[in-house]
């Protein structure tokens, strides 16, 4: 098949030797989960039990809210014993609202509902499935997939497109997935291009995992899905990028892939759809590659949701040495944390404790304007010239520049020579951005309820001067009357 | 002679009220649109913090040039930023945003419920009613501070917003500032 070219990217060194060759193992049952109701894009889920109350494994524990959301579900059998904030896998180290679940160590499931023939559900009861199983992209966006299903299925989807890129360094959680799983993948694959009704199927695999393009192509075999190799290179597994690679079409600014008929989901998310589909189980584990040089024995674990980060460090052996960064996630993309209390999510696929020599800690030093960060955006942004507007503080510079449009992949950051930190400068002005537009709609609707409290403070005091009047006639009209009544009485 | 004065006076009195009366409609100046302009950017919560009587004071000290742009504390820098657009003034938003975003809070274990500051508030983002402990509407408040002001037991505070996950954002970078 003919592939098209991408501009941009760079080739880090891959380092997934460190862990490709480790079977997915199970992690052992953790005492406590923790696990946070804001696991995905959009609302927090809201709670459907209470402190106190038995779940079972697979159980309903949190339910989605409004239009973009994700439902949760118990990890394992046990008593939620706490609701309330825990430290979030999120580099700012914030609570979030988290349901603490202690293990009763059975692990029993609760009713599921099995089907035997998936391919004759109709596409929007296979979204449906989809969407009570809490499912969520697991390349690491975690964009509720039954709405990513429902959308594509309105727009019309001419070619559906499986992520197996795994372009990030060191993770080899996807490759180890399709190696082990590749026919249930398979399956999930075709239930995802019937729920969509794809015309042609697309596996994209960077050419660096040839045993998992072998198992996918046999797995595949006399099925219409077509497994492609691709070049090994950083971005590949971008969502934009991989389609530009196996399509050449691109994704226009702004847009989303169902603007061009194309739908991207992660191997990983296929395999969940699978399970939730042909088991009824719901999205309540994951595999996460635990990697990293400070880590003694390095490894794939399938982690239940809520386990704390710790026990998957300690189940890897621990440090070889001390750990000069934790990373959850790739090292590109990924999010640096602290606390090793924080739990594994759904968007999990790493957890990295990389040595000094492993991260650039350079100081930083000014501009040459050498734009080699010009030559490895992906998306063909000028980094330089965006991260001048910003230091200046003109963020709407930046923005015109296309700031938006940065996938903030960090290739960037990572050629540049005098280690100015790129990505980070676009990822504090696309906060601020949004901070800014956030207080622009705040301002908007209290203008507006400043203005209805004007106005109705000015009807009332209408009202009362026109009742005032009204008594005033009244007792006027009375006087007047009782007046009349008198003169004729005296009259008479 | 009292007579003559008293109905002297009422008459010059009526025709000159007459005549404003009728210059007022007539020899009419028309105000500054742009004042109306900028007033339309403004919350609209007459709050005062500015320093001028209400919005349509600031907005038309902002049109004589004689207010900073950053006069609005709870406009803050959004505000700003719409009011330099509209000036054309390059607004250095660096240097604001000390405070941050701020919002009112009661503590409702010494708020007594004598709706006074239910009856202030620009926005109605406080709901009560008398004897009854009042609660403040986080997305309608805009930390104006009028009920801060008329609170008898200072039960009610302006207090930083926490940030959440989806309000937090990575600071600006120190590193290459000189380049």
């Amino acid at each position: 098949m003919k592939l098209f070219d991408l501009k941009g990217g760079v080739h880090p060194e891959g380092k997934k030797d460190l862990s490709a060759e480790r079977h997915i193992r199970a992690l052992p049952l953790p005492k406590k989960l923790y696990v946070p109701l804001q696991q995905h894009i959009g609302a927090p889920a809201t709670p459907v039990v209470n402190v106190g109350d038995k779940v079972l494994k697979g159980q309903l524990i949190a339910s989605a809210q409004g239009a973009v959301s994700s439902s949760i579900h118990a990890p394992t059998s046990g008593t939620i014993v706490a609701l309330g904030d825990h430290v979030a896998p999120h580099p700012s180290g914030l609570p979030v609202p988290t349901i603490t679940l202690e293990s009763d160590g059975e692990d029993r499931w609760g009713m599921t509902k099995v089907v035997d023939d998936p391919l004759a559900l109709a596409p929007e009861d296979i979204a449906a499935h989809v969407a009570a199983a809490g499912i969520v992209g697991l390349g690491g966006a975690t964009f509720p997939s039954a709405l990513k299903l429902n959308l594509s299925r309105g727009s019309g989807v001419q070619t559906l497109i499986m992520n197996g890129g795994e372009c990030e360094p060191y993770l080899t959680c996807d490759d180890r997935i399709m190696r082990e799983r590749a026919v249930e993948i398979v399956e999930g694959i075709r239930l995802i291009a019937h729920a969509v009704a794809a015309k042609e199927v697309l596996v994209g695999i960077e050419d660096n995992k040839p045993e998992a393009i072998a198992a996918m192509q046999e797995a595949a075999q006399g099925t219409a899905i077509k497994v492609v190799a691709m070049p090994s290179m950083y971005p590949m597994g971008s969502e934009k990028q991989i389609i530009q690679v196996l399509t050449g079409k691109e994704v226009p600014a702004g847009g989303r892939p169902a603007d061009i008929g194309v739908l991207v989901h992660n191997v990983a998310t296929a395999f969940a759809v699978q399970q939730a589909i042909r088991y009824g189980k719901p999205l309540i584990s994951r595999i996460v590659t635990v990697s990293g040089g400070a880590i003694l024995q390095p490894c794939n674990l399938e982690v239940l949701i809520g386990t704390p980060v710790q026990e998957l460090i300690e189940f890897s052996g621990g440090y070889r040495q001390p750990a000069a960064r934790l990373v959850l996630g790739g090292p590109m993309m990924g999010q640096q944390f602290t606390n090793t209390n924080v739990p594994v999510v759904k968007g999990t696929s790493g957890v990295l404790a990389l040595m000094a020599s492993e991260i650039g800690q350079a100081e930083a030093s000014p501009c040459i304007r050498c734009s080699t960060c010009v030559r490895a955006c992906p998306v063909g942004l000028l980094p330089l010239e965006m991260a001048a507007h910003i230091r200046t503080a003109d963020l709407a510079g930046a923005a015109a520049l296309g700031l938006k449009d940065c996938i903030a992949c960090g290739s960037c950051s990572y050629v540049c020579p005098a280690h100015i930190p790129l990505v980070h400068f676009f990822n504090y002005a696309k906060g601020d951005l949004a901070a800014q537009e956030r207080s622009k709609l705040k301002q908007e609707a209290t203008k507006k309820l400043a203005d209805a409290r004007n106005e109705r403070l000015a009807r009332i005091e209408r009202e009362r001067a026109e009742a005032a009047a009204k008594r005033k006639a009244a007792r006027e009209a009375k006087a007047a009357k009782e007046a009349a009544a008198k003169a004729a009485e005296e009259a008479a | 002679m009292l007579i003559a004065a008293v109905v002297s006076l009422t008459l010059l009195g009526t025709v000159f009220g007459l005549l404003l009366g009728v210059a007022a409609r007539y020899l009419k100046v028309e105000g500054n649109p742009l004042v109306a302009e900028l007033e339309q950017l403004l919350p609209g919560s007459q709050c005062g913090q500015c320093g001028f009587p209400g919005c349509s004071g600031a907005a038309q000290a902002l049109a004589d040039g004689s207010a900073s742009l950053a006069l609005c504390p709870p406009g803050g820098r959004a505000v700003m930023q719409a009011l330099a657009n509209k000036l054309g003034i390059e607004a250095d938003l660096s240097g604001v945003e000390d405070k941050g975003p701020m919002i009112a809070e009661i503590r409702e274990e010494i708020c007594i419920g004598c709706t006074r500051c239910f009856k202030v508030c620009p926005t109605d983002a406080i709901m009560g009613a008398a004897q009854q402990i009042h609660v403040v509407f986080r997305e309608a408040c805009t930390a104006c501070g009028k009920c801060e002001a008329v609170c008898p037991t200072e039960s009610v505070k302006l207090q930083p917003i926490p940030a959440t996950l989806q309000s937090w954002y990575w600071n600006k970078p120190q590193a290459g500032e000189a380049a």
